[in-house]
């Protein structure tokens, strides 16, 4: 755990800022502005896979505001991520409309199979794009609210309460996966058309997509500051270190606790609904139990409380995914353990811990430097005789 | 002693762990502006007395009011925090990531709401505030340090400090001159004095150097109930309290 300077931590977000959205578009033109056979061509298929990674990495970032300032460490994220992503998937399939296999122009075509003859009262309004957009807030957001509200005033803490963030995402799982859910069972959400009106599949979409993730993780990104920088992150982060502390002086702990927690699953929310568009499915697996322990290791491994770090432990863990699981399929999980347990052992403050440390020594220095200085004119002075008991007791208290 | 000019009233307030009377029939009455020294061997109910007071723990009987009408033992720990009472561990605890002056800024006494906090700015004579007790407790120097590297005492005085920039009404202090040096205890005993000027205050505090400095009223407690209260002179001579405390 890392204790940085929130001017610090604003710096580097506004660099991360920066880079996300140049880099975007870079890569956006190098998609869609060079031609096919150009070397410098960036296919449609990379371009989406990189809008996976900021799709995972604005999940990350939910994670580490709630783990890394709030100190709760939770093991079931994946479930907003995938209400969300589940939000989003309702309103693509309604645009399929009579595009489907059974060319039903209500129902998808899970429910055709199924012989259902109308659509069950929580998929309707999913026609709307503003309302689905809304859900994609609201279901995970209410659900983090309740589930939080309840384990909060109770005061349930540290591994009893990752232990039930694991339960929740678990039974949530196996719900989604019944057919009689009304989710599309085993299959989940799938062979989507339009977005919007615009096709799924095209460059342009998918690269409007990817910037609109970009953009997401950069605004994700502001409000994390915002929120940590803000007095009430102050209070956050003294509840999360010394949470008695905090309540004899009077904060309302379970408060500072439930807003940090639902605004973050609204946020993990969001980036399921990108991601669902990019990868074109959404099903139960999302809900399994060790997607949201995976997801943790992307923020332990860029550096828990740094929130730039998360993103960056997201994008770097998951390129390498993509690339064991195609070169040494069979070789990922060991490769993942291990980089767990090296980051854990040699980079305990995760890959961005170094940079940080570097920068906070150098203030430290800056800072003790200073102290001395202080504590030279404060002997100076009582040499000269000048209010000699507080001159000393200073001069003391800097030396130590 | 009439209810209605005291600060803190406690009426036979009894509470048991698993079978253990931690406190037994424990009444007594503290004046608004008074300081008051508790002393008493382990086990004798002292933290579980500032528990109750503070709502960490509910009483299984009794009644405590404060400021003759807030019955204590219906409010949580928030809640009788906001109402004026302040509290101090006896292992200093401070936010150790946060500067010392976050430490007093957090501490200060406000809105504790996390929707004001999310906009509030501290404001110049907030500022001005925290700066008048960073001197109080002369830390000023060391204000951009991060807690975590305080010396052991200088946590003691950033948590008394604390406890200023709240300004309750009541302060509970729980023995604040552990683990000090005898220059720093004699420094923390003005301080609290100080203090005690403007505050109600309950001490605990085993050292007893440390309370004869203080000159105030005191309270012995033994097996959860009040053995003996007076000047300490006056309790130190009781044969009672000679048996199961000073004379070990």
């Amino acid at each position: 755990m890392t204790t940085i300077s929130p001017t610090l931590l604003t710096r580097f977000a506004v660099g991360a800022i920066a880079i996300l959205l140049v880099g975007s578009l870079v890569v956006i033109y190098l998609n869609l502005g060079l031609p096919a056979d150009h070397a410098w061509h960036v296919p449609t298929y990379v371009m989406s896979l990189m809008g996976k990674y900021l799709a995972f990495a604005l999940l990350a970032l939910s994670i580490d505001l709630v783990w890394g300032f709030g100190g709760i460490l939770t093991l079931g994220h994946g479930a907003f991520f995938a209400l969300g992503g589940y939000a989003m998937g309702m309103y693509l399939m309604r645009q399929i409309g009579d595009r489907g296999v059974y060319a039903n122009p209500l129902l998808p075509d899970f429910m055709v199979f199924l012989n259902w003859d109308s659509l069950p009262w929580y998929w309707l309004g999913f026609d709307s794009f503003w309302f689905a957009a809304a859900m994609v807030i609201l279901v995970p957001g209410l659900l983090a609210f309740v589930f939080g509200w309840l384990a909060f005033r109770s005061r349930v803490t540290g591994v009893y309460l990752s232990i039930i963030t694991q339960a929740m995402t678990f039974a949530l799982m196996l719900a989604f996966f019944r057919n009689e859910m009304g989710f599309g069972g085993n299959n989940g959400l799938t062979d989507f058309k339009d977005i919007l009106g615009f096709n799924i599949q095209s460059a342009e979409t998918r690269a409007a997509l990817f910037f609109a993730t970009a953009l997401a993780v950069s605004l994700g990104l502001l409000l994390c500051i915002w929120m940590v920088r803000s007095r009430f992150g102050q209070a956050l982060v003294a509840v999360r270190d010394a949470e008695a502390r905090a309540r004899f002086i009077g904060y309302r702990v379970e408060h500072y606790k439930l807003i940090v927690w639902t605004v973050s699953a609204a946020m993990a929310g969001v980036a399921g609904a990108l991601y669902v568009p990019q990868v074109g499915i959404i099903n139960p697996s999302e809900f399994a139990p060790g997607n949201s322990i995976e997801a943790v290791i992307w923020v332990a491994v860029g550096g828990r409380g740094t929130l730039v770090g998360s993103i960056v432990g997201a994008v770097l863990v998951n390129f390498g995914k993509t690339y064991f699981t195609g070169a040494f399929p069979e070789l990922w999980l060991f490769v993942l353990g291990a980089l767990f347990v090296v980051v854990t052992i040699f980079l305990p403050r995760g890959i961005m811990g170094p940079f940080f440390g570097m920068i906070d020594r150098r203030r430290q220095r800056r800072l003790a430097a200073e102290q001395s200085e202080s504590a030279a004119r404060a002997s100076a002075r009582r040499e000269a005789g000048i209010e000699p008991d507080d001159a000393a007791t200073a001069g003391q208290g800097a030396a130590q | 002693m009439s209810m209605t000019s005291s600060l803190l009233y406690l009426d036979g307030v009894s509470v048991s762990f698993d079978g253990f009377k931690a406190l037994n029939n424990l009444s007594m009455v503290l004046e608004q502006g008074e300081m008051r020294a508790i002393i008493g061997p382990n086990g004798a109910g002292k933290t579980t007395m500032m528990d109750c007071i503070t709502g960490k723990t509910r009483p299984d009987e009794g009644t405590i009011l404060f400021d003759g009408s807030v019955d204590l033992t219906e409010l949580d720990e928030a809640a009788i925090a906001n109402r004026g009472i302040g509290r101090k561990f006896q292992k200093p605890t401070v936010f150790e990531k946060h500067t010392v002056r976050t430490n007093i800024a957090l501490a200060l006494k406000e809105s504790r709401s996390p929707f004001h906090l999310l906009l509030a700015r501290l404001d110049r004579e907030q500022n001005a505030r925290i700066d008048e007790v960073l001197d109080t407790i002369r830390l000023g120097h060391l204000q951009k340090e991060t807690a975590a590297n305080l010396s052991h005492g200088q946590k003691q005085w950033l948590e008394i400090g604390m406890l200023l920039a709240q300004d309750p009404r009541l302060l509970l202090v729980d023995e604040p001159v552990a683990g000090m040096t005898d220059s720093e205890t004699a420094e923390t005993a003005k301080l609290l004095v100080d203090i005690a000027k403007s505050h109600t205050v309950i001490v605990v505090e085993h050292d007893m150097a440390f309370v004869r400095d203080l000159d105030v009223k005191v309270t012995v407690l033994h097996e959860g109930s009040v053995l003996a209260e007076g000047a300490l002179d006056h309790v130190s001579a009781d044969k009672r309290v000679i048996d199961v405390y000073l004379g070990r």
